[in-house]
């Protein structure tokens, strides 16, 4: 049962991570490498507060606030890049993290943070508690999707040109991709820390910013139901089958290729096409 | 690099100019320049008295600039509805109803297709929507490029009487079509541009009358 609980939550906690990502990535079609980044500015924020005696629920605003911060900055020097420049900026992003907690005494420099304290909840309660943030980010996506909001994004995604030329301030929906989708990964991170309870800058590096990109990429981009599937059967994959741990970025890579190269709408666009050739049969 | 230069028109509410030229003239280069995606590097543009230069395209937009681009440009993987909801953007959201009801006015084939994704619209249909989500911004000044590029004549046909609806209704326009007779014909004046030079600009009646002799 304990083992299972671990599993459910890790699943959560991957499913909000990839959500948050798709915000960025797939309404607003901006590629981050470095969405890692932010999911390990809410855990320490979170693990460095809840250490003083803070409870878990409350480090979440301040988890979530400071990964926005952060975000809407790299949102702000991203506006003037695109495309391939993009990708390689907010990839710097990553390095720049890493870079910077690796040094930093009071973070606990290469070592990380040890001890972090089980929330008062329990492992089921930590669970449910996931489950709670996982929903309700996700009715907010649904929100924004069916919203004027999301229509402007998906321009933005298309076409970003002929969005500004139409009257949408794009860089506007921009900053606020960047701060929805980094303030999801914030609160990823909390709850992250909480369920290992260590972690060390080697948590949230290149390879977890690969594999999250995996997950929005194999579910198909923009596609809700199809990055919920991705980011649940992904994330459990490496706990069943050891050498996929042991080979993450090689297998993440090679999704990400095969992906793109075979089905570029991933899982979504699969399942659609199955479904419109049975209904033409 | 300077691509054109020199150039100085004005035009009435209602008012229509045709710009023609070869390819290559500059003829989307200064209908980009008056939707603000290119900034010139010195001039003016001003509409109704209000300077534009130093303005972006979502601001233009906004103050009553709408554009046809070249290519159409439809979002291909957002529906005939959603496309109309982007075009209305600049727009506060409760008179949306009210634009789109116009728009379906003027081309009732995008009604029927209201549900249908963009990119699997014919080309004509394209042109259609492109020009309603324009419209969807309530613009006092239209700019058209290529109008009839790639469409049978019975669709260019509609678009020039959807465009005539449009002026009837105060809306000037700024044309562009490969078809310069039928861009000619239709605008009461014209600009010809060479290379980046305007080397004409009068009445369109005049013009017919100058190649005659
Ligand atoms: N970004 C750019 N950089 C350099 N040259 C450009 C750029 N944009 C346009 N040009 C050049 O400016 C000239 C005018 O281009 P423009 O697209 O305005 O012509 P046009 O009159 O619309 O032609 P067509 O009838 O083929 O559409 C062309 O020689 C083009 O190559
Ligand atoms: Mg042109």
């Amino acid at each position: 049962m304990a083992y299972e609980i671990v599993v459910l939550t890790n699943m959560a906690i991957a499913v909000l991570f990839a959500l948050s990502l798709n915000v960025i990535t797939g309404f607003c079609g901006q590629v981050s490498l470095g969405h890692a980044a932010f999911l390990g500015i809410g855990a320490y924020t979170s693990a460095m507060l809840s250490k003083e005696g803070v409870p878990l629920i409350i480090t979440f605003i301040p988890a979530m606030g400071m990964a926005a911060l952060i975000g809407l900055i790299v949102g702000v020097a991203s506006l003037r890049v695109r495309h391939d420049f993009l990708a390689i900026t907010t990839m710097g992003v990553v390095f720049l993290f890493t870079g910077i907690v690796r040094k930093q005494e009071i973070l606990g420099g290469e070592i990380g943070i040890a001890g972090i304290p089980a929330p008062d909840f329990g492992r089921v309660g930590l669970f449910a508690t996931s489950l709670l943030c996982v929903l309700a980010y996700l009715l907010l996506t649904i929100w924004i999707r069916r919203s004027w909001t999301g229509f402007a994004f998906d321009s933005i995604a298309e076409d970003e040109d002929t969005a500004r030329l139409l009257g949408i301030n794009v860089p506007k929906f921009k900053l606020f991709a960047f701060v929805v989708g980094t303030a999801g990964a914030g609160l990823a991170g909390a709850l992250y820390a909480h369920q290992v309870r260590f972690i060390g800058p080697d948590s949230f590096g290149f390879v977890e910013s690969i594999s999250v990109l995996a997950m929005v990429i194999v579910g198909g981009i923009g596609s809700i139901w199809g990055v919920i599937l991705a980011a649940a059967f992904l994330s459990a994959l490496p706990q069943f089958f050891q050498v996929i741990d042991d080979y993450k970025l090689l297998v993440y890579g090679l999704l990400l290729f095969g992906a793109m190269r075979f089905a570029p709408e991933g899982i979504d666009g699969l399942l659609k096409k199955i479904v419109r050739r049975r209904a033409v049969k | 690099m300077t691509v054109i230069r020199d150039i100085n028109f004005g035009l009435e509410e209602g008012g229509t100019l045709a710009l023609v030229g070869s390819n290559g003239a500059g003829k989307t280069t200064l209908l980009m320049s008056l939707a603000g995606h290119i900034i010139p590097k010195s001039g003016q543009v001003r509409l109704n008295g209000v300077d534009l230069v130093d303005k972006g395209p979502e601001t233009r937009c906004g103050l009553g600039v709408g554009l046809v681009p070249e290519g159409r440009r439809v979002f291909p993987d957002l529906s005939v509805f959603e496309n109309l909801v982007v075009g209305g953007y600049s727009r506060p959201s409760n008179n949306q109803s009210g634009s789109m009801a116009r728009v379906f006015e003027v081309f009732p084939r995008l009604f029927d297709r209201k549900n249908q994704v963009a990119g699997s619209l014919s080309g004509g249909e394209q042109q259609m929507l492109a020009f309603g989500r324009a419209i969807m911004s309530n613009p006092n000044l239209l700019l058209v490029d290529e109008l009839s590029l790639g469409l049978m004549p019975s669709v260019v046909d509609e678009c020039y009487k959807a465009l005539e609806k449009l002026v009837k209704k105060g809306i000037a326009v700024i044309l562009v079509d490969q078809n310069s007779d039928a861009a000619t014909n239709f605008c009461s004046s014209t600009l010809i541009l060479e290379t980046g030079d305007q080397v004409w600009l009068g009445e369109s009646s005049a013009l017919s009358e100058e190649s005659t002799h």
